[in-house]
């Protein structure tokens, strides 16, 4: 057995990239272990943890190579990673033509360009987009872990240049009939949103698509708009283009649970534009989404849309707690609005109270929902509608707790998320040998197809809802009352 | 919607985009309009000081008012004079290139070139008499930077050396150059043998009175020109400068001839002149130095105004940090070599003409200079590579100093250490070799880059003097 560790200056490729070469390189027949990544401290930890040593003068710019396998196969190993590295995408290149290396350059010579789009790792988001806000263009921020005063100060420039910054953290947005990153293939239509949720817009976009409503704009702001630091800034922004574009009729704006004081600034907005808004801030006592779409499409058309639901069958309630593995906050944020107010406390790493805190791997004995989407999660890896797997190894251990009564998961589809997620949770759901709820988010027009999915989910066990509230009331129903103090 | 700020909502967005590639493909998939970035993170600055500095809320007016004045300088040589009248050198006193050093951290060819300056100015008997003095108290050393000159390779300047003089009409600077020894055994690659002092002698008594006569009947004699004009014809100014020394030699030659100085003098002067192919140099330097001096001292501008070396440490300024040098251990140069020479005899980086880079000539122009790539060690698409590189890390580009084999664009002028810091693209110089022996003289020609640490350094600096906000 041979340990090969090697340090690389000067590459750099993100981290997707590098995991479908590190899952080609451990594919390789003899290789026990490899892992090619980024030196983060995170990638550091975790190839520690898989028994590599001689790590220690690794910087975080520099390429991690790290690769366990018998003594002949080192070398068909090398060679296969440099193969998958070199058809890693980049950026391609006559030999004459230099790319642009940031924003500004870039974007002097793509003088027509009207929007950028920054998925670079939160640290290095700053530079980027003050190049695009400078330059007179509006930015899409992806990136999440991006600090707030950062967020602030973009934003306070923004609203001086009249442009727009989606995010940070911001998952989804449609704009211009263009989908950008997480977001579903949607109808257009005349109603916008305004999101400081990436997984509660697709919710809510998803809703109306069933219920035959489109989308004209889905602007994303990032989850912390709404906070008191940066006080709604993008959100009022975004709705004051919104009231001014004439594709669009009805205005929703969505949130996590926001601060009175932020939101009452933010309604205030609302109430002096002309088009009709309305608010969708999760909570204890507030409308769920669907029950927000729902309300909508009864004051369009008369009648209540009816949500989709796969592989409901009946299932006998079932002493023990609530399990909630997420990807999506907002979904988990409602999933936890509603389970709390039937089945009392639950616990999360993003809980409703700061009382309710759990760490995302501690063995609970009470009802849980944890957001595996969280930024202290995703530091250096994929999110887990790109890469599901981070989740299996949760529901592996749910499964085999008898205290867990039932198992609710989300599963986004779209654009950007995993092309076939029921592949790789199927199986583990079907050895969960307990309920196992899913909501899942996403239109029959969107790559993965919703139907296909849920029929897959469906095969494996699960029953499948298109509406998040009606999936968590679903599992509140299979948890026997009384089961947990 | 009215507002053009927000046309990505109305039309159908075109997308410049920079981060994870899976985004960009699913563009694609949509057949949006797309331009991709090939961003990489900081390979050696510290983020939380890029991130600083580019928030300055001053940067953008400070760079832009730095650049503007860069651009607008001009360069006219006026006057030829010996150094201890015109930069008040006494004797004992000695100017040298790149950031400060004291003897003891000198190179061998920077204390070739001193011992050779001791002997020239009659202060030392020979190379052991010279090296005492220069290790003891009664010497002055100090960088040309600091006295509006600059000096190629070791760049040493005695009071009895003539220099160029030169102003900036616009800005009103002045910058002051010594003459041109070239190629071979000359002091300063650092030889000091008997014709390299004898040449000295030749170019203080013969050399700069005449030129003097020559410059001064022709009042001015308009550098910038002669650089755009070089630029156009296979020059890149620092390792070439065949076209822009024959340029010269044409603009002075009439007022040579009428000058009264004896035949056989005039032929040699003529010779010499013409026969280095590096005479220009000399000028280039000065014009380029006059240009970042008007550059200098904007508060919150990220402009380098000079990059310079001693030939043991490789320094830069800033505009928006004075004159502050910040340093690093300077690079080995890697390109062709002499005869027998190889790289063990080559010694560090060495020189004020990193100036030229510093404007966008020398290596940032290559592409207009494709036969300086053989000399260099580089290949024709490596040339134009580089000087499309260089317009990553620069401020802007020069009106007047064009490059037409990429469509005559103005050369890439006015590095940004910001761009270099968040980029990692250090930028290019071309240069000449010295051997590290004192007494050697130049072993070679070819490539260099600057430590990284100068540019961590500045940034830092930058970051540190960027007024605190609320």
């Amino acid at each position: 057995m041979s340990e090969h560790v090697e340090i690389r200056s000067g590459v750099y490729r993100d981290s997707v990239a590098l995991l479908q070469v590190s899952k080609h390189v451990a594919a390789v027949a003899g290789v026990e272990a490899a892992i090619i990544a980024m030196a983060t401290e995170l990638n550091l930890d975790l190839a520690r943890q898989m028994g590599f040593t001689g790590l220690d003068a690794a910087e975080p710019a520099d390429l991690l190579i790290a690769i366990r396998c018998g003594d002949d196969v080192l070398e068909t190993a090398l060679t296969e990673m440099e193969g998958a590295m070199a058809s890693s995408p980049s950026v391609a290149a006559s030999s004459l033509e230099v790319p642009a290396h940031t924003v500004g350059a870039a974007l002097r010579r793509a003088d027509e360009a009207t929007l950028v789009l920054l998925s670079v790792p939160g640290a290095h988001v700053l530079p980027e987009a003050l190049d695009a806000l400078e330059a007179g263009r509006s930015v899409m921020i992806f990136s999440d872990n991006v600090p707030i005063a950062h967020e602030v100060l973009l934003k306070e420039l923004a609203a001086q240049r009249g442009l727009l910054v989606m995010g940070p953290d911001c998952g989804t947005a449609i704009v211009g009939g263009v989908a950008l990153g997480f977001a579903n293939v949607v109808r257009r239509g005349d109603v916008g949103i305004v999101a400081a949720s990436g997984t509660g817009a697709q919710q809510l976009a998803c809703l109306l698509d069933h219920a035959g409503i489109g989308i004209s704009q889905l602007i994303g702001v990032g989850g912390r708009d709404l906070r008191a630091e940066v006080a709604g800034r993008s959100t009022i922004q975004a709705l004051s283009a919104l009231d001014a574009d004439p594709g669009t009729t009805d205005i929703i704006v969505v949130s996590k649970p926001a601060p009175a004081e932020v939101t009452h600034a933010v309604r205030a907005v609302a109430e002096r534009l002309s088009t009709r808004v309305t608010f969708c801030v999760l909570g204890p006592g507030q409308p769920t989404m669907s029950d927000t779409v729902s309300s909508l499409v009864q004051s369009r058309h008369g009648t209540s849309p009816k949500w989709p639901a796969v592989g409901v069958r009946e299932q006998q309630p079932r002493a023990g707690r609530l399990s909630g593995i997420y990807s999506g906050g907002t979904l988990a944020d409602e999933a936890m609005v509603i389970a709390s107010s039937r089945l009392g406390e639950v616990r999360s790493n993003i809980p409703l109270s700061p009382g309710l805190l759990i760490g995302p791997n501690e063995r609970a004995s009470t009802h849980v929902v944890i957001d595996y989407g969280d930024d202290e999660l995703t530091r250096g890896r994929p999110h887990p509608m790109i890469d599901p797997s981070i989740r299996l190894e949760r529901i592996a251990m749910d499964a085999a707790d008898p205290s867990c009564a039932v198992i609710l998961l989300d599963v986004v589809l779209g654009h950007v998320a995993d092309p076939d997620p029921a592949a790789t949770l199927a199986p583990a759901l079907r050895a969960a040998g307990k309920p196992v709820i899913v909501s899942l988010i996403g239109t029959e027009a969107d790559p993965q197809h919703w139907s296909r999915t849920a029929e897959a989910l469906a095969d494996a066990g699960a029953e499948v809802y298109l509406s998040n509230a009606q999936a968590t009331a679903r599992a509140v129903d299979l948890v026997a009352e009384g089961t947990v103090a | 919607m009215t507002d053009p700020s927000y046309s990505f909502l109305r039309d159908e967005p075109v997308i410049v985009s920079a981060g994870a590639a899976i985004f960009d493909e699913a563009l694609h998939g949509q057949a949006v309009p797309l331009t991709v970035v090939d961003w990489a993170p900081p390979r050696f600055a510290d983020s939380a000081h890029i991130a600083s500095v580019t928030s300055d809320p001053r940067r953008h007016a400070a760079n832009q008012q730095a650049l503007d004045r860069v651009l607008t300088a001009r360069s006219e040589l006026v006057d030829v004079r010996p150094a201890s009248e015109a930069l008040g050198l006494k004797p004992g006193q000695f100017l040298h290139a790149g950031p400060p050093i004291t003897w003891d951290r000198a190179s061998g060819p920077m204390r070739g070139a001193l011992i050779g300056a001791m002997i020239f100015e009659g202060l030392a008997a020979n190379a052991e008499d010279a090296e005492r003095a220069l290790a003891g108290d009664n010497v002055e050393l100090d960088s040309c930077h600091h006295h509006d000159a600059v000096g190629p390779m070791a760049g040493v300047i005695s009071p009895s050396m003539w220099v160029f003089e030169l102003r900036d009409p616009v800005h009103g600077g002045t910058a002051y150059c010594s003459l041109n020894e070239g190629l071979g055994k000359v002091l300063r690659y650092g030889a000091y043998g008997p014709e390299v002092i004898d040449r000295l002698t030749w170019m203080s008594t013969v050399l700069g009175p005449a030129l003097q006569t020559a410059v001064r009947a022709a009042k001015t004699v308009d550098c910038a020109t002669i650089l755009a004009q070089m630029l156009q014809m296979g020059d890149e100014g620092h390792n070439r400068n065949r076209a822009g020394t024959l340029m010269l030699l044409r603009d002075l030659l009439p007022h040579l001839v009428a000058s009264g100085v004896p035949a056989r003098d005039l032929a040699e002067v003529c010779r010499f002149v013409g026969g280095n192919d590096h005479f220009f140099l000399n000028l280039v330097m000065p014009t380029a130095k006059l240009a970042m001096d008007a550059g200098r001292g904007v508060p919150g501008s990220s402009l380098v105004v000079a990059m310079a070396r001693n030939g043991t440490d490789f320094g830069i300024q800033c505009s928006g940090t004075g004159d502050q040098w910040f340093t690093g251990p300077a690079n080995k140069p890697e390109g062709l070599f002499l005869g027998q020479y190889g790289p063990d005899d080559a010694n560090p980086d060495i020189g004020d003409s990193a100036i030229t880079e510093t404007i966008g000539v020398g290596g940032f122009s290559m592409a207009t200079a494709p036969a300086i790539v053989r000399l260099v060690g580089g290949d024709v698409n490596f040339a134009l590579t580089t000087s499309r590189k260089m317009y990553e890390i620069t401020l802007g580009e020069h009106p007047m100093y064009s490059i037409p084999i990429l469509e005559f664009r103005g050369i890439p002028c006015g590095i940004d250490a910001l761009a270099v810091a968040r980029t990692g693209i250090l930028p290019q110089i071309n240069t000449g070799m010295a051997g590290a022996l004192a007494g050697t003289g130049q072993v070679g020609a070819g490539l260099v880059t600057p430590p990284e640490k100068c540019f961590t350094d500045a940034v830092a600096a930058l970051a540190a003097a960027r007024p605190s906000t609320a």
